[in-house]
């Protein structure tokens, strides 16, 4: 068989320790793949590791150990002369369009600078380039020379995507990239992160808080909590047969446009568990156990392609929900 | 009939920007009855937050805001108020909560502080007694050792944990309606889910109305029991929740409503 366009595996980066702070295990041993034109998303809650795997994926972030093939490749450790000549391959989408946009450059030499640094083309053909990256990402080539301030963040949002795109990736991390969106621009931009999807056949790491916005976009689906993945699979497997109770806890969370169900819901005294002071190995899991005075829990096989990493699995009362 | 506790008639809002005016809100009118919930859906500058900040007569910093129109609270009109009057309606009468929690909390004091002046300032407690009920309130609000978290400062906390800092600051008083701006907008969505129980809870146990202003009808279906959808300053539908959840009358509601990510689809990616 052959590999897949990336193989992640026991990934780990560790902040090393700061004033008398223990070492942060921010990511612990990630593993999975994504095939070309694949999206997996990758899910989990503020501080559970979900952007610093994704930074670590692209060598953005230094990885403490572990392995990570892009089209072949061995990329960690990789010298950085060949690593410049890989990120043509691997592009990062951001949350924030406010932030990740020079504000003094134009839309023309935002988009202008990646083909540059990659040559990619050639300079009589850059402007050129830029006009058809606009259209690919639905936005009218004459407005290049306005500013990032004089665009809504859903156009600015577009931008980004053209920028990441300006290079002919074949894999693209995008962090959160509706996060800071109205719920119909989220929309517009998902829509269009598809339609590039099968039309270049990219393959995403769609990195979100919100299982619900997932739906729509991943193959796969990854869900993480103190920096491990506690459960992976399909995406029909994950939201049809949650296995970890924290999965089952982000589902139960997601606001849904019934009133009816909405105010069952909300009514239900379900006071969610605890999850502060949980990071990485130090801590209670969901059920209050401390996984660092036994061992971490194995990674047991749901059904093909369905995994979960919980010691309480498989559950005693398979009523429960 | 009740009385309503808010009434807004014909609001305007028009902002000078390089000295041409720019008319954001459109001449609207709503009422709010005592204890009611009332939620108002619309995108980023169709006019909800400053429609709710006029109420307040907030005006975002370092602009120039000119209001039109009556906003009747208990009778007594919100807009022609001197300004010592409003002091005493805000935060007393009505409460709000913001968006952001780390921006609206001052960073160099402790919570417990924050709170302190607000019952000091409007209920005219004693430091004391402000001190005891401000421990009171953060119990309320579901922190835990309340009493020694009210000597935290705010970066010491997580966000739903400020942000339930603000809410327990905002109803510290009481108020007779809170006003709350895309209160979760910023929070994951296990601690988004939260912090709408504890509003719904506390709506309940106070008997306060609540306005509930966010982008997201998700959130706003099990909150409220009216919506009104706004779009470029104006109102353009008006319903109770259920009805108008199930059968969307203007365009631009059935678009909003379209949009919200749903997880009973099976229309994942091909």
């Amino acid at each position: 068989m052959s590999e897949p366009l990336l193989r992640v595996r026991d990934l780990c980066v560790t902040f090393p320790a700061r004033r008398g702070r223990p070492p942060v295990r921010a990511v612990e041993h990630l593993s999975f793949d994504i095939a070309a034109g694949q999206t997996l998303g990758l899910v989990g809650e503020s501080g559970s590791g979900k952007t610093t795997a994704g930074r670590a994926i692209l060598q953005l972030q230094p990885p403490s150990s572990g392995s990570v093939r892009l089209l072949g490749s061995e990329i960690v450790g990789m010298r950085s002369a060949p690593l410049r000549a890989m990120r043509r391959h691997m592009q990062l989408v951001q949350q924030n369009p406010y932030s990740s946009l020079h504000p003094r450059m134009t839309v023309a030499r935002i988009l202008a600078e990646p083909l540059a640094v990659h040559r990619s083309v050639p300079p009589r053909q850059i402007a050129e380039r830029v006009a058809e990256l606009m259209t690919l990402v639905g936005m009218d080539p004459s407005v290049v020379h306005r500013y990032p301030h004089e665009f809504s963040g859903g156009q600015r949002q577009r931008i980004v995507i053209a920028r990441a795109l300006a290079v002919n990736p074949d894999f693209v991390v995008c962090d959160e990239p509706v996060s800071a969106l109205d719920v119909r621009t989220q929309a517009q931009i998902v829509e269009l992160l598809q339609r590039l999807q099968e039309r270049l056949r990219l393959s995403y790491l769609f990195i979100a808080h919100d299982l619900a916005i997932v739906r729509a976009v991943a193959h796969r689906v990854a869900v993480m909590y103190g920096g491990r993945i506690v459960e992976l699979g399909d995406a029909a497997q994950v939201y049809q047969t949650p296995a970890h109770p924290y999965t089952r806890n982000l589902l139960d969370a997601v606001p849904l446009p019934d009133p009816a169900r909405q105010r069952d819901r909300l009514a239900q005294p379900a006071e969610e568990p605890d999850f502060r002071g949980h990071a990485g190995r130090v801590g209670p899991c969901v059920f209050g156990k401390d996984h660092a005075a036994t061992d971490t829990p194995a990674w047991h096989e749901v059904s093909p392609g369905h995994g979960v990493s919980c010691c309480f699995w498989p559950p005693e009362n398979p009523a429960r929900r | 009939m009740v009385e309503p506790l808010l009434s807004v008639r014909n609001l305007t809002a028009t902002f000078e920007r390089h000295g041409a005016p720019a008319r954001v809100v459109n001449g609207i009118s709503f009422d709010i009855a005592p204890g009611e919930a009332v939620g108002f859906v619309g995108e980023s500058g169709c006019g909800k937050s400053v429609t709710a900040r006029a109420i307040l007569r907030l005006a975002p910093e370092g602009s120039s805001i000119a209001w039109g129109g009556h906003i009747l609270f208990r009778g007594q009109d919100l807009l022609r108020l001197d300004d010592a009057a409003m002091t005493d309606i805000r935060g007393r009468h009505i409460a709000m909560v913001f968006q952001d929690p780390m921006s609206s909390l001052n960073p160099v004091m402790s919570v417990g502080a924050q709170i302190d002046d607000m019952l000091i300032r409007h209920a005219g407690l004693s430091r004391r007694a402000a001190r005891r009920r401000a421990i009171e309130l953060l119990d309320l609000v579901g922190i835990r050792e309340p009493a020694s978290r009210a000597d935290d400062h705010p970066h010491q906390f997580s966000g739903g944990m400020r942000q339930r800092v603000l809410i327990a600051i905002a109803v510290s008083c009481q108020p007779a309606l809170l006003i709350a701006d895309e209160p979760t907008t910023a929070l994951d969505v296990t601690v988004q889910a939260q912090i709408l129980r504890l509003l719904m809870r506390l709506r309940r146990e106070l008997g306060m109305a609540l306005m509930l202003i966010t982008h997201d009808f998700g959130v706003i279906a099990g909150m409220v029991e009216r919506v009104h959808v706004m779009q470029h300053g104006a109102i353009v539908e008006t319903g109770a929740v259920d009805p108008l959840f199930a059968a969307p009358r203007h365009a631009y509601t059935r678009a909003l409503l379209a949009a919200v990510p749903r997880l009973d689809t099976t229309a994942g990616p091909a």
